[in-house]
């Protein structure tokens, strides 16, 4: 009994380290989304310049799809792009952009000029209105939409072939099903 | 004197550091200050130990604009605090709210504070115990045993 008192703080100390040492594993900015499983926030973006309709979430219904936020001046946005390419080359999933907080409204429609445009659809989103109600902490971010409208899955930074491959492929071909 | 305390005044007082430019700020005072108030107690996303009242993020300047928008438009702080809550989570809230989920956050420092005090007075009580121990009587075989002692060394 007056040994376990000097044992005590030992594992009070041991069950603190490893809680620590789990957290440490963790990255502070992958943060859960609260909007797993919920309906698309209503949004309605103007189109970017050099396209003539814009996107809004009435246009994710009836069909599995995808919504990237990107920006010019992202540089993980330009990391991801030859992959979101590919997407659209072997026609995977419509995919369509929110371009986010663009200073000039001439940066985006240059930016997909210049390395190719994967996207069906493309809002302009100049002061984060569909960003916020999407809760984006930051870009890119790639949300699954499923038929009915409702956010199934969110993928915080570039997407990569093995992302798509273990997570993405096979969602999507879960929720066609549905 | 005054001049050494009025400079320690100004030293040690808090300094109102905010990032709220001048264009955000609204033309009705009453509604600014719920503004403020609001933006003090939600944590930029992007510099996440910062509320978006003090950080330069372009995202929390966005935040801010949309928390004024939507008291313009007549919402309360509690609807305003909800819809950012329902983007975003609990998590950017800078006051973590008291729930199921974290008793232990609210209530762990209380119960631990109890127990050291339980243990403070468990200690004393003890130590009091034992000093009245050292001043009972001795008893009749130690008195023999110690006359023995006494008068072997008086011989």
């Amino acid at each position: 009994m007056k040994r376990l008192i000097f044992i005590l703080p030992l594992v009070a100390f041991a069950i603190m380290a490893v809680y620590l040492a789990i957290g440490l594993t963790k990255d502070p900015r992958a943060l859960p989304s609260v909007l797993i499983d919920q309906e698309v926030p209503p949004f309605d973006l103007v189109a970017i310049e050099g396209r003539d309709r814009g996107f809004k979430h009435g246009d994710l219904l009836g069909e599995v799809s995808l919504v990237n936020i990107f920006g010019s001046w992202c540089i993980a946005c330009r990391a991801e792009h030859p992959f979101l390419m590919k997407i659209k080359e072997k026609n995977w999933a419509p995919l369509h952009g929110i371009d986010w907080r663009e200073e000039d409204r001439q940066a985006g429609p240059a930016w997909l000029a210049r390395f190719g445009d994967p996207y069906t659809l493309i809002g302009d989103d100049p002061k984060s209105k569909a960003a916020i109600a999407f809760g984006v902490t930051g870009a890119p971010e790639t949300f699954v939409v499923d038929k009915r409208g409702f956010i199934r899955y969110k993928h915080v930074g570039p997407m990569t072939q093995d992302v798509w491959d273990e997570t993405i492929q096979p969602m999507l071909e879960e929720l066609r099903k549905q | 004197m005054r001049a050494v305390l009025l400079i320690l005044v100004l030293a040690l007082a808090p300094v109102a550091a905010n990032a709220v430019e001048p264009s955000e700020v609204l033309a009705d005072p009453v509604l600014e200050t719920r503004a403020r108030d609001i933006s003090e107690n939600l944590r930029c996303l992007v510099c996440q130990n910062q509320s978006i009242d003090e950080s330069d993020a372009q995202l929390a300047r966005d935040l801010r604009v949309l928390v004024r928008e939507r008291l313009l438009a007549g919402s309360s702080d509690n609807e305003v605090m909800d819809y950012v809550v329902s983007r975003y989570g609990d998590f950017v809230l800078l006051n973590p709210p008291f729930k199921g989920s974290t008793y232990v956050l609210w209530l762990g420092p209380a119960a631990i504070f109890g127990l050291g005090l339980f243990g403070v007075f468990v200690f004393f009580r003890r130590r009091a115990q034992h000093d009245t121990s050292t001043v009972m009587p001795l008893s009749a075989e130690e008195d023999k045993r110690l006359q023995r002692l006494l008068d072997e060394a008086g011989k």
